[in-house]
């Protein structure tokens, strides 16, 4: 994910609606992971973070949850 | 009008947040030292396995049906429980925390008509803002709520939110709500009652009034004005059932400094544990709350609340005391004119299977109470003066005894090295 490395600290609002161009923390398959949010066709889509992937689309029936939105991001500077 | 909120399922509910996976699949939470059941989910209620019971006479159940099975995590439930009744007391002019898990809130100011529809905004915001899933019962009296809570939690179509307001479904509800499940009575009454034939609430609401003086006195009275309709209690006057001890008081002046308001603490907080010890139980949380007055301009109002985990569960006053400062200075903000302060202790267990404070206060207490309670109230005067540690009990022995929690799920909230680490 671009402006995140690894080890970096999330602040995450779980109180926000998610928007284009957030990073937000999902659960899918399983697993907690990061994903930025785009719009495409006027929905609400998570971009993988490998191109060959297709965005996925958000919707109520999805077995994936948004977790919550990150706000700030900490990083570890020694 | 009053409303109930409740946490569905809560303990579970709590580790459902930093475990989705958990979601939709049966798990149980055990008591401490993993012994029973004491939440389950509704997948796990329904395979049969009952409230308090002995998760070992159950392993082949937990085993067939993979339940996860998860040791009690108080630190997690206690943190998460803030922050419902946070979230709580920032739509509700008024909050009463019930419980670790439950809340009665004054809706008074609220349209008759407004209000399933602010519940439900109520219950989506904690949703959303928490991850944990309340259930809401409005009614007219805290009984009715209490009783309508029930209903939205038992019949998935209210989608969380019912309202027994009119004649009709008030005496709806009460048909269908068994004596024994009406706040406030217990098995012993529900015995006698039964051999009146009163089964139901509304058998119970139109019983002899006459009948029920006699045999179940003033508290008897009460519950059938409440479920009449006819509200005797009001918010925070009631006392909490055993699952958990409230002190609280509002003081007759208003209060700024953090001295003034550790001094009050620290009093309810003793008067917690001498409850405790009266009753034969160890509390593992203690929750602080502190307000100012709920009619002051929004500026100058606030509302502080904290839960915390006692290090072990515990009846004796340092311990009790020790934790409420804890717990006071972390929501303490200057300037502000504080009305009101409470404590409450929750999670509670028999004292028996906690080892040795026992023989320090049980025990002995038979043969001297009066020496008892003058040594604990001379320890309290000492440490308020010298410190929260100044005399203590050397039996207090953070190692002696260790709980067995095998299943411990992590710190999530409350520890920097147990936040959840994410995929790429």
């Amino acid at each position: 994910m671009p402006g995140i490395l690894d080890g970096d600290l999330l602040v995450i609002d779980k109180a926000l609606d998610p928007k284009e161009g957030d990073i937000a923390v999902c659960f899918i398959d399983g697993e907690f992971t990061v994903k930025r949010i785009a719009r495409t066709n006027g929905e609400l889509c998570l971009m993988p973070a490998n191109e060959r992937f297709k965005p996925i689309r958000i919707t109520e029936a999805n077995d994936f949850t948004i977790w919550g939105i990150v706000t700030y991001v900490i990083h570890k500077a020694r | 009008m009053f409303a109930l909120v409740d946490c569905n399922n809560f303990y579970v509910s709590c580790e459902r947040v930093f475990n989705p996976a958990l979601i939709g699949k049966p798990v149980v939470v055990l008591s401490n030292n993993d012994g029973c059941f004491i939440a389950r989910s509704d997948e796990a209620k329904a395979l049969g396995l009952p409230m308090g019971g002995p998760a070992f006479k159950f392993r082949d159940i937990l085993e067939k049906n993979r339940v996860r099975v998860f040791s009690a995590n108080f630190p997690l439930y206690g943190d998460m429980s803030s922050r419902v009744m946070a979230t709580i007391g920032d739509l509700a002019p008024e909050i009463e925390i019930y419980s670790i898990d439950e809340a009665f809130i004054d809706l008074g100011s609220f349209s008759r008509f407004g209000l399933e529809h602010h519940a439900a905004r109520i219950r989506a915001t904690v949703r959303k803002h928490t991850g944990i899933p309340v259930s809401i019962g409005i009614g007219s009296t805290k009984t009715l709520a209490k009783a309508a809570n029930r209903m939205a939690k038992k019949n998935p179509g209210y989608e969380g939110v019912c309202m027994i307001s009119t004649q009709k479904e008030i005496i709806d509800a009460l048909a269908t709500l068994k004596v024994d499940d009406i706040w406030g009575i217990g098995r012993q009454w529900n015995r006698l009652l039964e051999t009146r034939n009163i089964r139901t609430a509304l058998d119970y609401s139109r019983a002899p009034a006459s009948w029920i003086r006699k045999n179940l006195h003033i508290p008897g009275i009460r519950i059938q004005e409440e479920l009449n309709g006819h509200s005797c209690l009001r918010l925070e006057q009631v006392r909490p059932p055993k699952q958990s001890i409230c002190t609280s008081r509002s003081f007759g002046r208003t209060v700024t400094a953090l001295d003034e308001l550790q001094q009050a603490v620290a009093t309810f907080a003793g008067k917690c544990s001498r409850k405790l010890r009266k009753e034969g139980s160890v509390a593992s949380m203690l929750t602080v709350f502190i307000c100012t007055s709920p009619f002051e301009e929004p500026h100058r109002k606030y509302r502080g609340t904290r839960t915390l985990a006692m290090p072990r569960p515990s009846q004796d006053t340092i311990s009790v005391i020790r934790a409420a400062e804890l717990a006071l200075a972390s929501i303490y903000r200057e300037g502000f004119e504080y009305k009101k302060a409470g404590v409450i202790v929750s999670g509670l267990a028999p004292a028996q299977s906690f080892g040795r404070e026992l023989t320090l206060f049980d025990t002995e207490a038979a043969a001297g109470n009066d020496r008892q309670k003058s040594l604990m109230e001379a320890m309290e005067r000492i440490n308020r003066r010298y410190g929260p540690a100044a005399v203590r009990i050397a039996a207090e022995n953070e190692d002696a005894w260790k709980p067995n929690q095998a299943m411990k799920s992590a710190h999530y909230t409350t520890g920097w090295s147990d936040i959840i680490t994410l995929g790429g």
